[in-house]
């Protein structure tokens, strides 16, 4: 039962009152970081963040497929007809428009590097299928030219393309 | 104290709720309950608990994300918590030194409810509670110390799992049954896992039931004394929400002390070599808030015998409420069973100590004095039996003491300030 | 009232301290009296000594002694040795990539499934010595090598015991007996009473399967330090420290902000509760 005693009700809005619960809150936030952030990716997941690899193991006309990220990774060595065949695509016909520059690096048009993940709902692309020679996705039909780009199928977008830089003429770092 | 509440709801939402799910009544019947006002230092530690068991189990399920439960990968496991996980080194830091920190604050109050007769009628039932969170709280740390599967965890678990193998009859049975297997291993670490995540939210359960055995008589007091009035509480917030507050800050600056700059002070550094079934670590130990139970177990010369006295000794605590025969509750007024309340803290600590040493070393300079009945005189053998003793005693005390002591005058009432004929004001300093 | 609250806590604190002794039959020289600039609430590390410490443990202890839980990316991380503000991302770090060049770890090749060995990255554990410990036990005559990772928490008083150990070996006394394969060491628990036929008191200490390793100058420093056995041994040390305990320097550093902030907070809070309690007769 409340009681009324015959006390004075402390002011609530004295100046103490309210530092205190201020700094109980700024306490409480500082606690609640670490415990959200634990749930971030840890440093031996962050350590294979990025990879190195090295190109000469991959033929001409072939892929590689190589894990990031616990994804699929396809690096591809393209011959200079699949990157003609691309080029000579029309863009404005193309459900996710892209120049096939946009997606390799100046002067190394050749490799092409693609995370290997349909994007209709994830599934695997295998390679060198469908009528474009690029990937045809076994699950729903997606089909992508030699530039990775969508062409038909019910996907999207184009294959994406992941943060890389050439380290040297036969070494790549991916992420 | 429990009475109608006069919670009313003044929004149109709360209305609705309170006829629903009266859970905002709930909340401010807590908030407003008549608290005796002169409550010590001493009470805080009820909120500090509850802080603690929110630390460990908030703490505890985050630990949980990253932890292994298998027996070639739980060490591993928790390094990778300390080294890779972001704030990993200090989540787990909280969580192990939060145990401890936890015990810390139980102990203490235990003591203070064994010291104001908090366990007297008509709370009998809310000290019993209490002990049943003990008990619950000691299996759960007991478990919780396994999962690391260092040497410590590892022999830890087979020396007190094999003592259960010294109940006649049952007893191997059940250690099988407990164990999974032969010998503690991978499926005993597995179900330690589930039942160290599943009996913190029993304890949360249990704590339910002590709040609310609580509120039904109101709490006690540093006199001992019944409220008799309005005059003689304040409502439990602010009042003893701000005061609580404090106490807790306070805690947590020992607690952070450890976490922050003595994180493995009160662990033994033999955890930190994985498990080893076939190289035994010398000696074994406990966490120190098992060690006077550890010194009761191996004071007694007989397997069974050590084991049923280290049960009594936590067992005698459920029948304190009808083992003490004295009329006045609290010991403030009652000079002669102080005594033994303090030889009975002092033989805690005895106990304690005698637990972290090896039974045949000597606890006092000089060596060797010369073998008495099983043991040397200069032992820890003897001192923990003499700590026992320390301990035990307090028991029949209670008994006897209440029969024929003459306590001190006990105030009329919380409010009205007492002077006893002839003499000055009470000995102890209030608030 | 203060006085049985102050008695309980150095109880409690006295509690923490009743460190169990050796098994009473045992003995071990008292350890050497050594200080690192890591210890106590405001120590830290000394970046160079840990890159010190590491060349020691690379060039003398690593042929035998593992540390599983260490990756070469930990070497680049905050708080360690080769750790550069430039270089958050540990893998990009220059060090550590140098350093990983000079290792091989065990794999598997893709295109024919044979075990075969390829270059080291940062995100791999360090290189293990021997493959498993049979290997380990049958190359150092039937004893297991610790692994360090964790060797300077896994010991009582650790930095002072590894430090004592690494710098104190000295000839056997005459009268005792040293098994074939062991040397003496005064720093190690043991019991002697069976080895020593000399005169006197038995001698402390206990024999130790590895023979004395930091001779004088054994590792070059890169910095020019002169490369005594006790420079050695207290640099390995620090590294061991360490890697023990990487986040070490971290925990202190926001221990000393979250005491200043509890210390402030608990002040408000106490002048919040005696404003509240002002007119309440207690």
């Amino acid at each position: 039962m409340a009681t009324t005693s015959s006390h004075e009700d402390p002011n609530r809005r004295d100046f103490i009152h309210i530092a205190a619960a201020a700094a109980a809150v700024g306490g409480v936030a500082a606690v609640a970081w670490p415990l959200v952030d634990q749930m971030n990716p840890s440093g031996d997941t962050l350590a294979l963040a990025s990879i190195e690899f090295d190109l000469s193991k991959v033929v001409l006309g072939q892929q590689v497929i190589v894990k990031w990220r616990s994804k699929p990774v396809f690096v591809r060595n393209r011959t200079p007809k699949e990157i003609a065949e691309a080029n000579a695509v029309n863009i404005s016909e193309l459900r996710d428009p892209q120049t096939d520059a946009e997606r390799v690096k100046p002067g190394k048009a050749e490799w092409l590097i693609l995370i290997g993940v349909c994007t209709h709902l994830g599934c695997v692309p295998d390679f060198g299928q469908g009528p474009y020679g690029g990937w045809l996705c076994p699950c729903h039909g997606s089909i992508y030219d030699t530039s990775g780009r969508i062409r038909a199928g019910p996907a999207p977008l184009n294959l994406a393309v992941p943060d890389y830089a050439f380290l040297s003429d036969t070494k790549v770092k991916i992420g | 104290m429990s009475g109608p509440s006069t919670y009313e709801p003044k929004t149109g939402i709360e209305r609705w709720l309170d006829t629903r799910l009266p859970i905002i009544r709930f909340s401010a019947d807590l908030l407003d309950f008549p608290t005796p006002k002169n409550l010590n230092y001493w009470w805080t530690f009820g909120g500090i608990l509850t802080f603690c068991l929110v630390v460990q189990i908030v703490t505890g399920v985050v630990l949980a994300m990253h932890y292994v439960a298998s027996a070639d990968l739980a060490f591993n496991s928790i390094e990778h918590i300390k080294r890779d996980v972001n704030y990993g080194w200090l989540i787990q830091g909280i969580h192990a030194n939060g145990a401890s920190m936890f015990f810390m604050a139980v102990y203490i109050h235990m003591l203070r409810g064994i010291y104001y007769g908090s366990y007297k009628a008509p709370r009998e039932v809310l000290w019993i509670l209490g002990v049943i969170i003990y008990l619950l709280m000691m299996a759960t740390a007991f478990m919780g110390y396994v999962l690391p599967w260092g040497q410590m965890s590892f022999w830890g678990a087979t020396v007190i799992t094999n003592i259960i193998g010294s109940l006649p009859v049952i007893g191997p049975a059940i250690t099988t049954w407990l164990w999974g297997g032969f010998a503690v291993d991978n499926p005993t670490l597995n179900r330690f896992f589930s039942l160290h995540y599943l009996l913190p939210f029993v304890i949360a359960g249990v704590v339910g039931l002590h709040i609310w055995a609580l509120h039904v008589p109101g709490n006690n007091n540093p006199t001992g004394v019944n409220v008799k009035g309005k005059e003689d509480t304040v409502p439990f917030h602010p009042y003893y929400t701000v005061k609580d507050g404090f106490a807790v800050a306070l805690f947590v600056l020992l607690f952070a002390s450890f976490v922050f700059f003595n994180p493995d002070g009160l662990s033994h550094p033999a955890n930190y070599t994985p498990a080893n079934p076939l190289v035994t670590p010398n000696p074994i130990v406990p966490e120190w808030y098992f060690l006077p139970f550890y010194a009761i177990l191996r004071a007694v010369p007989n397997k069974l015998g050590g084991v049923l006295m280290m049960f009594a000794a936590i067992g005698v605590l459920f029948v304190l409420p009808w083992i003490d025969t004295a009329k006045v509750r609290s010991m403030r007024y009652r000079p002669m069973i102080r005594l033994f309340f303090f030889v009975f803290i002092f033989g805690c600590l005895v106990l304690g100590f005698c637990g972290a040493n090896e039974p045949d070393a000597h606890p006092f300079p000089g060596g060797s004095v010369g073998t008495f009945v099983d043991a040397d005189l200069n032992s820890f053998v003897w001192l923990s039996r003499l700590g026992a003793l320390l301990y035990f005693q307090f028991f029949p005390a209670l008994l006897l003491v209440g029969l024929i002591e003459t306590p001190l005058p006990t105030p009329e009432s919380i409010s009205s300030p007492v002077l006893p004929q002839g003499a000055t004001a009470s000995p102890e300093k209030k608030g | 009232m203060m006085r049985k609250a102050l008695a309980i806590a150095a109880v409690f604190g006295l509690a923490s301290f009743a460190a169990a002794p050796a098994s009473a039959e045992t003995t071990q020289a008292p350890l050497k009296d050594v200080h690192w600039a890591f210890e106590g609430p405001f120590g830290r590390f000394d970046q160079e000594q840990l890159q010190r410490g590491y060349k020691v443990y690379h060039d003398v202890c690593s042929a035998c002694h593992s540390m599983n839980l260490m990756s070469y990316r930990n070497l680049g991380q905050k708080g360690g040795p080769f750790y550069d503000p430039k270089y958050p991302n540990a893998n990009d770090n220059p060090y550590v990539k140098t350093i990983v060049k000079d290792f091989k770890v065990p794999d598997i090749d893709q295109d024919t499934g044979d075990a075969i060995k390829r270059p080291a990255t940062p995100a791999d554990a360090f290189v293990k010595p021997f493959p498993n410990e049979y290997a380990a036990r049958a190359s150092n005559g039937g004893a297991l090598p610790p692994d360090l990772s964790l060797i300077i928490k896994a010991r009582e008083d650790g930095p002072r015991y590894v430090y004592s150990i690494l710098t104190g070996y000295m000839a056997p006394p005459t009268g005792m007996t040293v098994p074939v394969g062991k040397y003496y060491n005064p720093y190690m628990q043991g019991d002697m009473t069976s080895n020593w036929h000399g005169a006197g008191k038995v001698p402390e200490g206990g024999f130790i399967a590895m023979p004395f390793q930091l001779t004088p100058n054994r590792v070059t420093y890169d910095d020019g330090v002169g490369a005594t056995t006790e420079q050695q041994a207290k640099d390995v040390v620090a590294f061991l420290a360490w890697a023990a305990e990487p986040h070490a320097d971290e925990r202190k550093d926001l221990g000393l902000a979250v005491m200043i902030y509890l210390l402030i907070f608990t002040g408000v809070l106490y002048a919040s509760y005696r404003t509240i309690w002002r007119n309440i007769e207690h």
